[in-house]
């Protein structure tokens, strides 16, 4: 029971200090903090509306955390999410329009949602490759992979896949008929039950499945994995591969079920803000869930505060940075008390 | 072929190879710094955009360009600080802080600059430049390279300064030494923490000129989100300089010069897409650490915090 | 040359130091005269390292006074230690790697002071030549024998006017030959009226140097000998009573245990293996047949070792288990053939610190049955295996959940023991069973050995310590240069063909 009381107060904390932190920062730009959060808290969770647009935003987030998840608790460093979105969501909305004029409703998005997954993962192929055979340090590899992604995209959406029918520069759109069907009785898109569907599986698979234990043999210690045996180079691509596809899935969940197509110079960026949320949660796939859906919430209340408060919502990125510093700090103490965790 | 080697495109090439390398160059310079020591500081990203910020509003508040460097300066050491004190003293993970600082860096200062600018969105006035007698008198390339602000200068000279500093005296070897066997360093009586801490400093406050830089001299205002993955170039810059400062000078030239090919291939009269150009840099990374990638040698020690007399992996308790 | 003054140079007193669960040094007196060299005897665990790692400045006391020339101070850090002129040469070495001799020696000068390398240079060759050692100062430190660097770091406390010199475990990592140059110049520091600290676990090299011998055992001071005891006494008394303050009169070994192996047909042929930096390498152990392999640490036994296992890949040569071919099996093929490598990094390749007890158990054989169904954690399985396992190899830990990081070394061992020796296993190599292990421990390990050997299992026992080999082995191979030198069979006069082998003479 300490336990938990104690992981629940090692979450809780750095969320209010982090609060109090970033309500300085509003503060000092003249917009009192009380009336921000209030109005975040209600344009986020607690209006249907905005409950429902922030579960549709979990969607993404989740694949992408799930991603994130199984390449870090391998100890795998995939920065490069951002790239590997956009990537997946390009090929998704390359491939689905077309095909949902010949094909069935579900056999398009399942083309889609694969073509997007095969995507990304092979864009995470060359710094898998690097780290598996030559070592090289896989941070930088899938950084420059991810601005050159982002890039590709771009000129794909500019260049090869316009649209011919708009003058706006984007792919063909996914009729709306077409897309992920909604939650029934709302409008939430269905893909956040893939997004949690992909979490829980991560999570079950890295803790209960001989697979995941290898991968986690491989994160702890990978002179370890060596001398048990294990195909570590073998493991990291499939990994790599693994954890791109479901972040592509990310790009074609947004796109198959919100968007329907995509615009050129659009980039959510959801990549390296999911990063300090799964680290938040400790790598741990369920309190990612409740995070995910915290940053939603945010991040849909922040888009109406900007509008109407005036406060732009690139704050969300200053309160993230503040949650992760203050986790770190909480982390340290706390890890000073006791002994490491794993 | 003669349309491509016109002049006119040689001396913008040039001219843009110059705003887009002095930021990669102190930036790269900077992060050298830090790794050498072993810290690998992923928040050179944030400090370079605070530097940019700062910088910025330095040079309109007081209308001298210098102000603003040191505006720049200072708010690369702010950040630059945290990261000291999260990862050096207390050791913590550097990669997470380091997203952490970035992210937190954009965000600040776009919202600090939609705040003050997003009415007005001012300029700088234009940059006054020192040529140099002689040189600056040189076809085609003498004024893109020799007619220029002293800040340009005195990057070029840093990197100088700094290969001779890092042979010539004990910083050199401190540095080296905090990277490689920080415990080698710590039983010879110097110390580590301090080292690092001034390492990570000394990269803070190059990134942040870098920074100011960019805004001030490059574009003459500040826009968010203006570094573009700047400090991640640098990153990779200093890791296949392997320490050796002017490698750096060499790098953020080439990468300047990619960087600069839009414009150039534009006044040159062809119209390639901007997309397929912003991937030459970012390409030519990975082209070079594929054909290098195995020799970019990084110190032993790098990313992990030193805690003294920490538990070896020999058995024995100490 | 000034007179060494009366007293002690450095004086402990009463000095307390605790860790987690383990009473390091339990309120120990020491003196250590200038003009001596002073020997730290005692097994591993018994309290060396940190009673020198206080001197060195990198571990406070919880309790007690250090005095130098009677004088009481706080050695709060290495500089401080510099400054008081204690110098410190630890047994895995202080120095950079990457840099040179000479940048290594101007380590810890102010950085922005300029670099004076001709004069660090000059300053250097005159001290080597004093002691007629050759060592270039332009050359860089990776690049020099175990020996040679640690000569370099004596030198550079020298250079930086230390009084005191400390050597911790000195002698581990040098040849014989090796040894006695240390010994002379420990001698000759000494006759320069410098207080020189020896640490080491080996007796006869304290009674070689020693001019003084201070024995500690679980953190007491157990024993102290002068020089006056040292010069008149005989030296096996003096052997005798040092083992009885050592070991506690439970002896520390004896000679070779005679032993009825079960000798049978080569369950493990090695034949003209090619590894990493060796040349071809051959070799056969029959079935219940302890073939030990002895040489000076880094001389190719680490990659021998992993090569047989599987782990790294054989350039040449064949490895056969029961007459079959195994070279191309991978580890997980050669453990289930009964192929089994105790790894001596316990912690860094053996088994992973923060994973449970139960799982480091099964680390080589994840997803198997019935620990796993359908690639799925079977927990109860795990668990049961994981108690017997614990309860069979007497493993020290509050529970198979029990994260194998926070065992003592002596329980990592236990359950590496426990894996490799367990389920079918038909050849053994074990790397350095017992470094870093206390005495009791150390026993426990030899007596699994052996146990292993007498049910008919195959076993390469890979050590550096040559009373280890000799009280276990049936034969002996000695290794050097990636390459063995040669097999001796373990009888009378075994240790000194082994030395002379060891030392460069061609069986």
């Amino acid at each position: 029971m300490r336990a938990v009381a104690g992981g629940v107060a090692l979450a809780v904390v750095p969320v209010l200090a982090a609060l109090v932190l970033s309500g300085a920062v509003l503060w000092l730009l003249g917009t009192d903090p009380l009336e921000y959060y209030a109005y975040v808290a209600r344009r986020g969770l607690l209006t249907p509306s905005g409950l429902q647009a922030t579960v549709t935003r979990m969607a993404p987030l989740l694949l992408v955390a799930a991603g994130l998840i199984l390449a870090f608790r391998t100890g795998l460093w995939n920065l490069g999410s951002d790239g590997q979105f956009m990537l997946g969501a390009t090929a998704a909305a390359v491939v689905a329009p077309p095909l949902a004029e010949v094909l069935p409703g579900w056999a398009a998005l399942g083309a889609g949602a694969l073509a997007a997954m095969v995507a990304a993962a092979l864009w995470s192929l060359l710094p898998a490759l690097l780290k598996a055979r030559h070592g090289i340090n896989e941070i930088v590899t899938t950084l420059m992979m991810s601005f050159l992604g982002l890039s590709l995209a771009n000129a794909l959406v500019k260049l090869v896949f316009l649209d011919p029918g708009t003058t706006v520069p984007q792919t063909r759109t996914l009729a709306v008929a077409d897309r992920l069907p909604a939650l029934p009785g709302t409008i939430v898109s269905g893909g956040v039950l893939i997004g949690l569907a992909a979490i829980v599986a991560v999570h079950l698979a890295m803790t209960r499945t001989s697979f995941g234990l290898k991968l986690r043999v491989v994160g702890a210690s990978p002179r370890a994995a060596i001398h048990a045996g294990l195909p570590v180079p073998l493991l990291t691509v499939a990994v790599f591969a693994l954890s791109a596809g479901l972040i592509g899935l990310a790009g074609a969940v947004e796109v198959m079920g919100v968007l329907g197509n995509v615009r050129a110079d659009w980039n959510p960026a959801y990549g390296l803000s999911v990063i300090p949320l799964v680290f938040l949660a400790r790598l741990n796939g369920f309190a990612a869930i409740v995070y995910v859906l915290l940053f939603s919430a945010l991040q849909i209340g922040a888009e109406s505060a900007a509008r109407r408060l005036g406060v732009p919502a690139y704050f969300t990125l200053v309160l993230v940075a503040n949650l992760l510093i203050v986790l770190a700090v909480v982390e340290y103490v706390a890890q000073r008390r006791r002994p490491a965790w794993t | 072929m003669d349309m491509i080697l016109s002049a006119a495109f040689l001396t913008s090439l040039v001219a843009g190879m110059v705003v887009s390398g002095v930021p990669l160059l102190l930036a790269g310079l900077g992060e050298q710094i830090s790794e050498k020591a072993g810290v690998l500081n992923i928040g050179i990203e944030g400090m370079m955009l605070a530097g940019a910020y700062a910088g910025f509003l330095g040079a309109y508040q007081t209308g001298s360009l210098w102000v603003g460097f040191l505006y720049g300066i200072g708010a690369g050491m702010a950040v630059a600080s945290v990261m000291a004190v999260l990862c050096v003293r207390l050791g913590l993970n550097q990669i997470v802080i380091g997203i952490g600082l970035t992210l937190g860096a954009e965000g600040l200062t776009a919202l600090l600059h939609h705040v003050r600018f997003s009415r007005s969105y001012p300029r700088l006035p234009g940059v006054e430049t020192l040529p140099l007698p002689g040189l600056a008198e040189l076809p085609i390339v003498g004024s893109a390279l020799f007619d220029r602000h002293p800040i340009v200068y005195l990057a070029v000279a840093s990197a100088v300064v700094l290969s001779v500093l890092y042979r010539r005296t004990h910083l050199g070897l401190t540095l080296r030494a905090a990277g490689d066997k920080p415990a080698a360093l710590d039983a010879a009586g110097g110390d580590v923490i301090r080292t690092r801490v001034a390492a990570v400093l000394c990269t803070g406050a190059f990134a942040g000129l870098g920074g100011a830089f960019m805004a001030e001299v490059g574009a003459g205002l500040f826009v968010p989100f203006m570094t573009g993955g700047a400090g991640f170039i640098a990153i990779v810059l200093a890791m296949l300089a392997r320490g050796r400062p002017l490698w750096v000078l060499a790098g953020a030239a080439l990468f300047g010069a990619c960087l600069s090919m839009t414009t150039a291939l534009q006044v040159a009269g062809f119209d390639v897409p901007t997309d397929v150009i912003q991937m030459l840099p970012f390409a030519a990374v990975m082209a070079v650490l594929i054909v290098f990638g195995r020799g970019a040698s990084l110190p032993a020690a790098l990313g992990s915090a030193y805690v003294r007399g920490g538990r070896g992996s020999d058995g024995e308790r100490s | 040359m000034k007179a060494p003054p009366a007293g002690p140079l450095i004086g402990l007193r009463g000095i307390t130091k605790r860790f987690p669960g383990v009473v390091a040094n339990d309120h120990v007196d020491l003196d250590i005269h200038a003009g001596e060299v002073h020997v730290l005897l005692g097994e591993n665990g018994a309290g060396k390292s940190t009673l020198i790692g206080m001197l060195a400045g990198l571990v406070q006391p919880d309790e007690g006074e250090i005095r130098v020339e009677g004088e009481p101070v706080r050695i709060s850090s290495p500089k401080r230690a510099l400054r008081l002129g204690i110098g410190a040469v630890f047994q895995h070495g202080m120095l950079a790697p990457t840099l040179t001799v000479a940048e290594n020696l101007s380590l810890g000068t102010a950085w922005w002071k300029p670099w004076a390398a001709g004069a660090v240079e000059r300053g250097f060759d005159a001290l080597c030549a004093g002691f007629g050692v050759r060592i270039a100062p332009g050359a860089v430190v990776g690049d020099l024998s175990l020996g040679e660097r640690q000569q370099v770091e004596i030198f550079r406390a020298l250079l930086r006017g230390s009084r005191v010199l400390v050597l911790d475990e000195a002698t581990s990592m040098l040849t014989p030959q090796g040894v006695a140059e240390l010994g002379g110049l420990m001698r000759e520091l000494a006759r320069r009226s410098m207080a020189v600290v020896l640490i080491t676990h080996k007796l006869g090299e304290a009674l070689e140097f020693g001019d003084r011998i201070t024995v500690l055992r679980h953190g007491r001071k157990v024993a102290e000998l002068g020089p006056d005891r040292l010069r008149d006494e005989d030296s096996e008394t003096l052997r005798e009573q040092v083992i009885h303050a050592m070991f506690d009169g439970t002896g520390g070994g004896g000679g070779p245990i005679a032993r009825g192996g079960v000798r049978g047909r080569a369950v493990l042929a090695v034949d003209g293996l090619v590894v990493e930096g060796g040349s071809a390498v051959s070799f056969e152990v029959d079935a219940g047949e302890v073939l030990g392999i002895a040489g000076i640490d880094g001389n190719g036994q680490k990659q021998l070792a992993e090569t047989l296992a599987g782990q790294r890949r054989a350039l040449g040569g064949d490895v056969l288990l029961d007459g079959q071919p195994i070279t191309g099996l991978d580890v997980g093929a050669r453990r289930r053939l009964g192929l089994r490598y105790v790894t001596d990094d316990r912690l860094g390749e053996g088994t992973v610190a923060g994973f449970p007890v139960s799982l480091n158990l099964l680390l080589k054989e994840i997803g198997g049955a019935p620990f796993w169904k359908w690639g799925i954690e079977q927990p109860d399985p795990i668990r049961r295996h994981a108690r017997d396992l614990i309860e069979a190899f007497d493993v020290r830990a509050p529970g198979p959940d029990t994260p194998v990081g926070k065992l003592s070394g002596g329980n990592i061992q236990k359950v590496l023991l426990a894996r490799e020796l367990s389920g079918g296993a038909r050849a053994v190599i074990h790397s350095k069973p017992t470094h870093g292990l206390d005495v009791r421990n150390t026993a426990s390990t030899r007596r699994r050995i052996r146990e292993a050997a007498g049910a008919g299992v195959a076993t390469v026992l890979i050590s550096t310590d040559l009373d280890e080999i000799l009280e276990l082995a049936d034969r002996v191979a000695v290794m050097s240069d990636g390459r063995i030198v040669g097999i001796v069979a373990n009888d009378g006069d075994a240790r000194s063909r082994i030395a002379r082998l060891m030392a460069g003479d061609s069986a």
